[in-house]
């Protein structure tokens, strides 16, 4: 519908929308995360939760204990690659459509542990991750702004078409496979579905 | 302040066949510490735990430490040929794996007391008697320093690897410990982050 015309039948009290905008409101005000924190990352999670910054206002107040209740994992902290694969399963037990913040620059890359012999170099190796948040710890108000940007990315989303989000496409996987313990390091070191070791390019 | 010189003598007279060996520190931290070997190690525990003078009952902290082999290079006046030269006399010695004990008395209100340990090598022979049954203490730390390390604790209740899962092969804190080669480009490498960032992208 033209915005103008939106616009202008609002003005006279008719309110237009479509039924994806409806859908996807609905969607990005209740969102439940996933109660689980992994490292000091998990404090300012959890200070964001509470009254100061009240995550509530965005409509993300109830912290789910059980995977099966939420559609949004917060990996706050620190992933060591014994925790690893843990985390993937949790991730595949949340039912979609479902969501990853990745919080802190442990688990977005590995942070100041990166060359350490038991920490991951970030959670977006296997499973997808929609907003990365640097900072050590970023600070509560940096994780309200990841969940804004989640919320616009969830508003975006639309129903149907080649752009249309995983749950609402029978080919896409909706669960990703859980890293096994290896003799040295986890198998697989990462999922090349998800994750793309980065090339480097010079120009010149 | 107690006097390590004393003691020493005092478990070499009460524990039949113990030889003590008082290791200095010249270092700021100036903290002189008690080596003994491991086939007393026990009994010297048990002395030092129970003697009614000394009285160590609260054992704060174990660790490992790595001592890699050495070769020690001394030039010596030879006479070869009937010529006298300077040869260099190379001697090797064998490293070890050591286990260090801080020890403090909760009743006498003294300690620190430092006491090690070493094995005789460090591959084949990487054995040490565990002090779990005299300072309930050490149990975790004997199981991380087994991980970590290597050293065999004899005698411990539950030796099983505690920060790395069970079927990992290497111990990370050893100094000739190999990592997994999962090096991803970094915007700004140096040292030895460097080295690997050549054989990773050359030419870049
Ligand atoms: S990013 Fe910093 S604050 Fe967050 S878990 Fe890692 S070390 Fe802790």
């Amino acid at each position: 519908m033209d915005e103008g015309l939106r616009n202008e039948l609002s003005k006279q009290g008719v309110f237009t929308t479509t039924l994806s905008d409806l859908y996807n409101w609905g969607r990005r005000s209740s969102v439940w995360p996933l109660q689980f924190g992994l490292a000091c990352c998990a404090i300012e999670m959890i200070a964001a939760s509470m009254a100061r910054y009240d995550l509530a206002r965005f409509g993300a107040e109830v912290f789910r204990p059980s995977p099966r209740q939420a559609d949004l994992m917060i990996v706050a902290g620190t992933v060591t690659k014994k925790m690893a694969p843990q985390v993937v399963r949790l991730y595949n037990q949340m039912p979609e459509p479902k969501y990853v913040i990745a919080m802190g620059a442990c688990a977005i890359s590995g942070g100041p542990f990166k060359q350490g012999y038991n920490v991951l170099k970030g959670i977006d190796r296997y499973i997808p991750v929609d907003v990365h948040i640097p900072g050590c710890p970023p600070r509560p108000e940096a994780l309200l702004h990841a969940f804004m940007t989640l919320q616009r990315k969830i508003d975006e989303q639309a129903m149907s078409g080649k752009a249309r989000p995983r749950h609402l496409n029978p080919d896409a996987p909706s669960e990703f496979p859980v890293p096994q313990f290896g003799e040295h390091d986890l198998v697989p070191p990462k999922n090349e579905m998800v994750w793309e070791t980065p090339v480097v390019t010079r120009n010149g | 302040m107690i006097d390590l010189e004393s003691i020493r003598l005092r478990i070499e007279a009460s524990v039949a066949g113990a030889q003590v060996t008082l290791v200095p520190n010249d270092s700021p931290a100036a903290q002189p510490s008690l080596l003994v070997e491991g086939a007393h190690g026990l009994a010297i525990a048990l002395f030092l735990r129970d003697d009614a003078e000394l009285r160590f009952d609260y054992c704060s902290n174990a660790t490992g430490v790595d001592w890699l082999d050495t070769e020690l290079k001394v030039k010596v006046k030879q006479v070869v040929d009937g010529v006298e030269k300077e040869v260099e006399q190379v001697t090797k010695k064998p490293g070890y794996l050591e286990t260090v004990y801080h020890l403090y008395s909760m009743e006498k209100r003294h300690g620190p007391l430092i006491l090690r340990m070493r094995t005789r090598n460090r591959a084949g022979e990487a054995k040490l008697p565990s002090l779990t049954s005299v300072w309930r203490s050490c149990e975790f730390q004997e199981r991380e320093i087994y991980d970590l390390y290597g050293i065999e604790f004899i005698g411990h209740p539950d030796l099983r690897r505690i920060l790395m899962w069970d079927g990992f092969k290497d111990h990370p804190m050893r100094k000739d410990y190999v990592e997994p080669d999962d090096y991803e480009y970094e915007p700004t490498p140096h040292d030895e982050v460097l080295e690997k960032a050549k054989e990773h992208y050359p030419g870049s």
